[in-house]
């Protein structure tokens, strides 16, 4: 068993609307997948599924040995190994920010409180904001809010990380230091990531793989050098050529 | 109007402490009630939804006056005999509560859904991630609507007067009839009530401001 999340016929729909369409997939243990493509295609929703925040109608999809749509699976449990950095930070708007880092693994995983704090400190300072511990998220940046956010995750040890356009919504001064962080999480070797993002340059130093989405299906995925060299699909040509521009 | 007051004292003291005592009981209990059912409304699970929502619906479209007759009058028939003052009380709490239940709902869902989502992400259980997270910032932006119901819960207990409660409006009621001193006995009446709602609308705004 060395795969870490395995998409086998899956497909999803909003009502009538398909947005998922046969996916098939598999990601490694360990492995970096970037996934990209245009406004609409279905990259949140398919990185939603992974953790049960959008449920599938049919196939499977299974999850560190789990199947996710199979009634009996406890999700609760799936989603302590599967840390998720959306788009705009959601942190915990009443909590300060070491109350954010360590409310889940208190509740969830029963921590000890010593052990808890101690943790929640290393990962602040690992994200460079030890110093912000008694802020309200309110009180500091965007690009602040995702590193905290990050370490949040992190505080549950997880075994594989989503992030959902993690910089999108911050200005471009921020988007360094978030990258930087996730960089270094997904090159730790027993963490698997699946990264939407529009950061290609980002995309190119991380990816272990690229998948191009569009219209709810995969166009094309292939290893990270393949995909940017040259890629097989007139589709993902023509978005890698007008990203990369400007 | 200082005599009608000392002759009288003792019936307006204990008509002010039942209608406090009233009052007291139907907020903490219609508060913790309508909160219930404001999540209700809420939970993933539909069929609860609809309870919560019949619930609520039933409760705030009938007259406090119906609810309350209907304890005071109906089920002693059935079920146990129940006095004025418990059947105004638990009328008031379930009137109450479902008016709770809706300012709750509101509240709930004026928090952004992304709060809800990261900690369910987190693998909190709906429940968990209502109490720590998603709750006390609704009742955040509740607070202002939940004073004006508690002293509206506060007036409306002057429905006890309409089954032998004992209460404020009850005392007023008889003695308005006793010494004909209709104008000051309800002057007074409006004074007494008015020490319950004004510290409440008071600590309120208080409450609201602390917490901005
Ligand atoms: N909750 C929803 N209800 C209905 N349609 C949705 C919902 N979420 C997403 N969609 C639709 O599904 C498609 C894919 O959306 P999304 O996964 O957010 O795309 P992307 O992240 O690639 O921009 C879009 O057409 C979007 O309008
Ligand atoms: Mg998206």
């Amino acid at each position: 068993m060395s795969s870490m999340i395995e998409f086998r016929n899956v497909q999803k729909y909003y009502g009538e609307f398909h947005a998922l369409k046969d996916i098939n997939l598999e990601i490694d243990k360990g492995e970096t997948v970037v996934l990209i493509g245009p406004s609409g295609s279905g990259k949140s929703t398919l990185s939603r599924t992974v953790n049960g925040l959008e449920t599938i109608q049919e196939g499977q999809l299974i999850v560190n040995g789990r199947d996710i749509a199979d009634r009996s699976t406890d999700i609760n449990r799936i989603r302590r190994d599967v840390g998720m950095v959306f788009q705009h930070f959601n942190l915990y708007a009443n909590k300060d920010v070491l109350e954010n880092v360590m409310l889940a693994p208190r509740i969830v995983l029963k921590m000890s409180e010593e052990e808890n704090k101690k943790q929640a400190m290393a990962l602040l300072d690992q994200v460079g904001l030890a110093d912000k511990a008694h802020n309200m998220p309110s009180q500091i940046s965007g690009g602040q809010q995702q590193r905290v956010a990050i370490a949040r995750s992190l505080a549950m040890k997880p075994r594989c990380m989503l992030f959902d356009e993690p910089t999108s919504a911050l200005d471009p001064e921020m988007i360094d230091d978030v990258l930087k962080v996730i960089k270094y999480v997904t090159s730790q070797s027993d963490m698997t990531s699946l990264i939407v993002t529009h950061e290609m340059g980002f995309a190119q130093e991380v990816a272990n793989r690229v998948i191009f989405m569009a219209d709810g299906q995969i166009l094309e995925d292939d290893s990270k050098d393949k995909f940017f060299d040259h890629p097989t699909n007139e589709r993902a040509t023509q978005f890698l050529s007008k990203i990369i521009k400007h | 109007m200082i005599h009608l007051l000392t002759s009288n004292w003792s019936a307006f003291i204990s008509g002010f402490g039942w209608t406090l005592l009233s009052s007291v009981l139907a907020l903490f209990f219609s508060l913790i009630i309508g909160s219930l059912f404001a999540i209700l409304e809420v939970v993933p699970n539909k069929a609860l939804r609809i309870i919560g929502n019949v619930y609520v619906e039933i409760f705030r479209n009938i007259p406090l006056l119906v609810i309350t007759m209907f304890f005071y009058l109906v089920i002693p028939l059935y079920i146990v005999k129940i006095n004025g003052f418990a059947a105004g009380t638990v009328g008031l709490t379930i009137y109450t509560s479902a008016f709770i239940a809706e300012t709750v709902r509101a509240g709930i869902n004026s928090v952004d859904p992304g709060q809800m989502e990261a900690a369910r992400s987190q693998g909190m259980t709906f429940w968990q991630a209502m109490r720590h997270i998603v709750l006390p910032q609704a009742f955040k932006y509740v607070l202002p609507p939940l004073g004006n119901q508690f002293v509206n819960l506060v007036k409306n207990s002057s429905v006890l007067a309409f089954v032998a409660g004992f209460d404020l409006m009850y005392q007023g009621n008889a003695i308005a009839s006793q010494t004909f001193d209709t104008v000051n006995t309800y002057v007074i009446v409006g004074i007494f009530y008015l020490i319950i709602t004004l510290p409440i609308s008071y600590y309120m705004q208080h409450l609201e401001k602390k917490l901005a």
